[in-house]
């Protein structure tokens, strides 16, 4: 009993609870389903903020750790080790914050087989926890193999007409780059005799060529889950098909997993390498933000466009994190949260939409801020956020970003960020495309069409309302005021430059 | 002392208010009438007034000024950015200029929407229109009062936004109320054409923080003269981008034209008066940087000069009233640039002053004048006088072509009309005079080739608005809407003549020999009170004079009649055709720019991402791959191979087993034989080894 009672595995098997219980309720009453969801969802952020206020973000190290020898054969010393630092705690926070508000999402989208959505979807949330807290390299892979397997049905069954291909597809996708971090996994247990991720830290010691391998290897795993260019295709797929909830999460913290894989492995483990890696890394980056950004503005379906924005959001991302000074990577781990809210934001008003009409093509639509003012004032807010307008959070963390990029010494050169920057006009391109297509202009046809069929196209209700305020108030909140977000990462983040400083000087 | 330390602290509520008073609209303006909304965003800004004036009295008993903290924003390692207010003379000014004008064109507004918003049958869109107002007058204040350029940077892409979404505030239509995309467009190309201008800002940021550890006035001024000449050509050249964005210099001045089809008090506030303007005050705040760098000065005084005469040619061509005015506010803020560029920051300053007041005073009247004409359009159309004939082609009430002979039908505006053209046209003793002359006698002395190009481009500045006044007040009405044109009332004549009032007497604020606006801006920027040069006096008034002369000969002599081409045409030919499509800088553009990376997006979404990337590489090189690879692991190798060698195993072991089954016949002899037979064998090998 104690051991579910440690804040960590509280909040991580929790959901399992409410899973358990859906289990005892007939399929047939919906929304007991679904409150029970709900329910079950906002009590762990509730656990996720307990285990907040008990963080010490004084401490740059991992901590609320919970500890147990676990599989102790041939040799191998496999530990259950969940622990908590600056790298995770926002990204911890995030998915149990997003869980929930993607639940609610789905309060109308999803009416097939609620129950097995909601089973499906809580066990996904312990999946994404599992892998931001887990300390311990075997039990990472497990979690980060687990995850996959609920976004499978959700695709597969939820999904839209070509979903089979998309769930199979992003299956083995990641499956293919899993297997390679599974070796360097085993490779690693084995030869430094633990799996225990601050332990392999602390010993340290592997030669700068071995270093190199299982970056790579690791890598494999982490790039194609972000995803970096040219390893995105499975991403639109993905998207497209997924139900908005499935869209939401997937954008919103599992492809997290990747650039987190990267934070807390890659640049951890084998900070030789990663230095070597790093301009490689910039110059994938700078294409996927601009390939990325010039992808989203040739699609005429509005949840590729976002979809690919991600391309090219997640390569600021990744351009930060390889920066290896502080304004970098706390800019890029803030840019995580950021990405997170505000392009989940955006799957979740996209959903809204598609909901009443059942297309998303841009083109149909036109003049949506005369008949659904509230939508339209939101999306633009979602929009700016998006494309980083100052005051807003997106450029609170593609600033810091951008700003540690230009004078990083592992880039050695500003060329990265200037190019980068103009991935700022191109965003700026896109989005105002899609609001100018979609909001403004003479009204669409779509709406004669809904007229057809008898609705009337209407301004969102109250539920989507309160689906969408959390993340706006964290949109204003973070763009005004980042302060509380970056203490909690800034010490962290001291504590993993330590051997760049070291190799890069200064 | 305390009490003014006091007024200090109070700094921050110039965006409060407006803030407060955007906020009050967006939650309880629905039940409001239109003068109730109007009144709390009127108060809004004129709150913010209120505590400008409250600063400038502080700073006339503490010029040093105050920097006064109210959060911090993004402090990441060694970046430390605050929210933080400054209030010096020159940021001061700005408060004053932004919040004083904007407060009377909000009231203009009240009048002025009340009637657009009826056009355009959608009255919803009022409450709309002083939400956005009041926000631009926030971000302005924010932008002028930011201690650091982050935090003017904020305000910078702010009042970007406010632009934005002003613009197209009709975004349904186009300019004439036709249902169409035109007006999105136009608010789209200035915040794309905005965006660029901030690359090159950022960048100059990003260059700062590194050079120098901080993007904070104070902390860059001090240090910036220790820099290398390398590090502060490349800062000013990445801010002059900032400010060709923003201030609609060359080459990104192409979206400014586009924004007039925002409503008219959007024009004169946002796109004349201040926002346009805070590229100069950009550069007047950096001047610590600029004054290090000759080339830079030379390079940004250049291009101001270049604009000026360039957008004049183009404004010579035009026939609709705004755009018009449009160009000319290119022109004047080219004036403005290559004046802080030269560093005369004191009559670049002052000129912004007295254009705010003239300019917004014509873009005003401007509007008086279109709302006029819908009015006399609306007459006819109830009173039915023409048939059906004009309510099947668009008429267009800001085409100056339509127009004439408006001095009667509207005198007041007229009149208005008049104080603000001779203001710009830069006669003794309008406040333009003034203004330009400090500029021209700067140049003269500096930059004599920037001289000689304003020079050129102040004639050219007479003529324009010459000939507009006669083309729009003068002469016989061109159109029978012009015939009935009506008298805009007093809530929207009362603020033009504050202006009028200013632009005729805001001269006084810098005159030679005083020098009021220069010593007071020198507590915060190192200035030399400019000389009053007679010689230039002469010449620029000469010129204007004989533009204004010639602009009668052309265009008052014999006005023009309807559907007559523009008597310039048979004079200048082919030139004259250059400046009616604005030298076909848009096409080019366009051509360029916008059509190829739209192909590029593109192709690279289609051809590159989708055809080959995602549909043949991934579906038929690695999915068939794989499918192909199992059928030849399924069919050759399993089946033919793998099966053989598995049937051939059989088989052998069949045909063995068979033959060992003769040895398992059951028999104990012979089992016994085969034990001793084995025996023998372990026996005798046991022996030999």
């Amino acid at each position: 009993m104690n051991f579910l009672l440690e804040p960590l595995n509280l909040v991580t098997f929790f959901p399992l609870l409410g899973v358990l219980v859906l289990l005892f309720i007939k399929s047939e009453a919906k929304n007991t389903i679904r409150w029970v969801a709900l329910g079950t969802a906002l009590v762990n952020f509730g656990i996720s903020l307990w285990a907040l206020s008990m963080f010490n973000s004084s401490n740059p190290d991992l901590q609320l750790a919970s500890q147990y020898s676990w599989i102790q054969v041939a040799g191998w010393n496999i530990q259950y080790y969940l622990a908590v630092d600056g790298l995770s705690i926002l990204l911890v926070l995030l998915t149990t914050f997003l869980t929930p508000i993607a639940i609610l999402s789905t309060w109308t989208a999803i009416e097939d087989r609620v129950k097995d959505f909601m089973v499906f979807f809580l066990m996904l949330e312990v999946g994404m926890l599992g892998v931001f807290l887990a300390q311990d390299l075997f039990l990472f892979y497990i979690f980060w193999e687990f995850t996959l397997i609920p976004m499978y049905f959700l695709i597969g069954i939820w999904g839209g007409p070509n979903r089979l291909y998309a769930a199979v597809k992003f299956f083995l996708y990641t499956m293919a780059g899993s297997i390679l971090m599974l070796l360097a996994i085993l490779w690693l247990g084995v030869n430094q005799g633990t799996f225990s991720v601050p332990e392999l830290v602390l010993k340290g010691g592997i030669p700068a060529d071995v270093q190199l391998w299982l970056f790579i290897a690791f890598a494999a795993a982490f790039a194609i889950k972000v995803p970096m260019w040219p390893l995105h295709s499975w991403l639109p797929d993905a998207h497209v098909e997924a139900p908005t909830a499935g869209s939401v999460i997937l954008a919103g913290v599992l492809l997290k997993m990747g650039t987190y894989g990267f934070l807390r492995f890659n640049l951890q483990l084998f900070p030789e390498a990663a230095v070597k890696a790093a301009p490689t890394i910039a110059v994938l980056a700078v294409i996927g933000i601009l390939y990325g950004a010039a992808v989203s503005y040739s699609q005429k379906d509005v949840k590729k466009l976002v979809a690919y924005s991600s391309v090219s959001h997640l390569g600021f991302v990744m351009l930060g994190m390889f920066a290896l000074n502080a304004q970098g990577i706390e800019g890029a781990i803030l840019q995580m949260i950021n990405h997170g809210l505000s392009t989940g934001a955006l799957f979740l008003m996209v959903g809204m939409i598609y909901e009443q009409t059942h297309t998303r093509e841009i083109a149909v639509y036109g003049g949506l801020w005369k008949i659904t003012p509230i939508y339209g004032s939101l999306m633009l807010i979602v929009a700016l956020s998006s494309m980083g307008l100052p005051g807003l959070n997106g450029f609170v963390g593609e600033f810091t970003i951008l700003l540690g990029a230009f004078g990083s010494k592992a880039f050695g050169t500003p060329i990265y960020a200037i190019l980068s920057a103009i991935g700022v006009i191109l965003a700026a391109i896109y989005i105002l495309y899609m609001f100018q297509k979609m909001f403004l202009g003479p009204v669409g046809k779509i709406v004669e069409e809904v007229k057809h069929h008898g609705h009337e196209l209407r301004d969102l209700n109250a539920r989507e309302i309160i689906t969408l305020l959390p993340l706006l108030v964290f949109i204003f909140w973070i763009g005004l005021y980042p302060a509380p977000f970056f203490n909690l990462i800034a010490p962290a983040v001291d504590k993993l430059l330590i051997p760049f400083r070291a190799i890069l000087g200064g | 002392m305390e009490n003014t330390q006091l007024f200090f602290n109070f700094v921050p509520w110039i965006v409060f208010f407006p803030v407060l008073g955007l906020l009050l609209n967006l939650t309880i303006g629905k039940k409001l009438s239109e003068n109730g909304i109007g009144a709390i965003a009127v108060l809004a800004s004129a709150s913010a007034f209120v505590v400008a004036v409250l600063q400038a009295y502080s700073l006339s008993i503490h010029p040093e000024g105050a920097s006064i903290l109210v959060a911090e924003w993004i402090h990441v390692g060694d970046l430390a950015i605050d929210w933080t207010f400054r209030v010096d003379t020159l940021s001061v000014t700005m408060m004053l200029v932004v919040s004083g004008v904007g407060t009377l064109i909000h009231i203009y507004a009240i009048g002025y929407m009340h009637e657009d918003v009826r056009f355009h049958n959608d009255e919803g869109r009022f409450k709309r229109f002083f939400v956005f107002l009041n926000l631009f007058i926030a971000m302005m204040m924010v932008l002028v009062s930011g201690d650091s350029y982050m935090m003017l940077f904020v305000g910078w892409e702010g009042v970007g936004l406010c632009s934005f979404l002003l613009i197209g505030f009709w975004y349904d239509f186009d300019t004439l109320g036709r249902p169409s995309f035109a007006n999105s467009n136009a608010a789209k190309k200035a915040f794309i054409t905005n965006r660029i201008g901030d690359f090159g800002f950022l960048l100059a940021a990003f260059m700062m923080f590194w050079q120098f550890k901080s993007t904070n006035f104070d902390n860059v001024f001090a240090v910036v003269a220790n820099a290398e000449p390398w590090v502060i050509l490349w800062i000013t050249i990445f801010i002059l981008v900032g400010v060709a964005g923003k201030s609609a210099q060359i080459p990104l001045y192409i979206w400014l034209p586009d924004a007039m089809a925002g409503p008219t008090p959007v024009s004169a506030l946002i796109h004349a008066a201040t926002m346009v303007t805070a590229g100069v005050y950009l550069v007047t705040r950096s001047a610590p940087i600029f004054m290090l760098s000759h080339d830079a000065q030379y390079i940004v005084a250049t291009v101001g000069a270049l604009t000026a005469i360039f957008a004049a040619t183009i404004a010579v061509g035009q026939y609709d009233i705004k755009k018009v005015l449009a160009y000319s506010t290119i022109s004047q803020l080219g004036f403005m640039v290559a004046a802080v560029g030269m560093g005369a920051f004191a009559a670049g300053m002052f000129h912004l002053i007295t254009h705010a007041f003239f300019k917004a005073l014509l873009f005003l009247s401007a509007g008086s004048v279109i709302l006029g004409m819908e009015r006399g359009h609306h007459h006819l159309a109830h009173h039915g006088h023409h048939g059906g004939k004009h309510d099947e082609e668009v008429f267009d009430p800001g085409d100056m072509r339509n127009m004439g002979g408006l001095r009667k039908q509207m005198p007041v505006t007229f009149w208005l009309y008049m104080v603000g053209t001779v203001a710009l046209a830069g006669l003794f003793p309008f406040a333009g005079f003034w203004s330009k002359d400090e500029i021209l006698a700067d140049a003269f002395l500096e930059f004599p080739h920037v001289y000689w190009i304003l020079t050129g481009a102040a004639f050219l500045t007479a003529f324009y608005m010459g000939r507009q006044v006669w083309m729009v007040f003068f002469g016989k009405p061109r159109h029978e809407v012009a015939a009935h044109a009506e008298e805009s009332p007093l809530i929207m004549t009362a603020p033009l003549m504050v202006l009028a009032a200013l632009s005729v007497f805001g001269g006084a604020l810098n005159l030679p020999g005083v020098h009021t606006l220069t010593v007071w801006l020198e507590h915060t920027i190192d200035i030399h009170p400019g000389e009053f040069n007679m010689q230039v006096a002469l010449i620029s008034t000469a010129l204007a004079l004989f533009a204004i002369f010639l602009s009668w000969l052309l265009y008052m002599r014999k006005p023009l009649t309807t559907g007559q081409p523009d008597p310039l045409k048979r004079i200048l030919g082919f030139a004259f055709t250059g400046m009616e499509n604005k030298w076909f800088v848009d096409e080019a553009y366009k051509f360029v720019f916008i059509d190829r990376y739209t192909d590029l997006a593109k192709f690279f979404a289609q051809t590159v991402d989708w055809d080959f990337w995602h549909e043949w590489f991934h579906n038929s090189v690695i999915a068939a791959g794989f499918v192909g690879l199992t059928k030849f692991l399924a069919n050759p190798i399993d089946l033919g191979i793998v099966d053989n060698i598995s049937k051939i195993l059989a088989r052998s072991i069949q045909y063995s087993s068979e033959n060992f089954r003769k040895v398992q016949n059951g028999f104990v002899r012979s089992y016994a034989l085969s034990v001793m037979l084995g025996v023998v064998a372990i026996i005798g090998y046991l022996l030999i080894k």
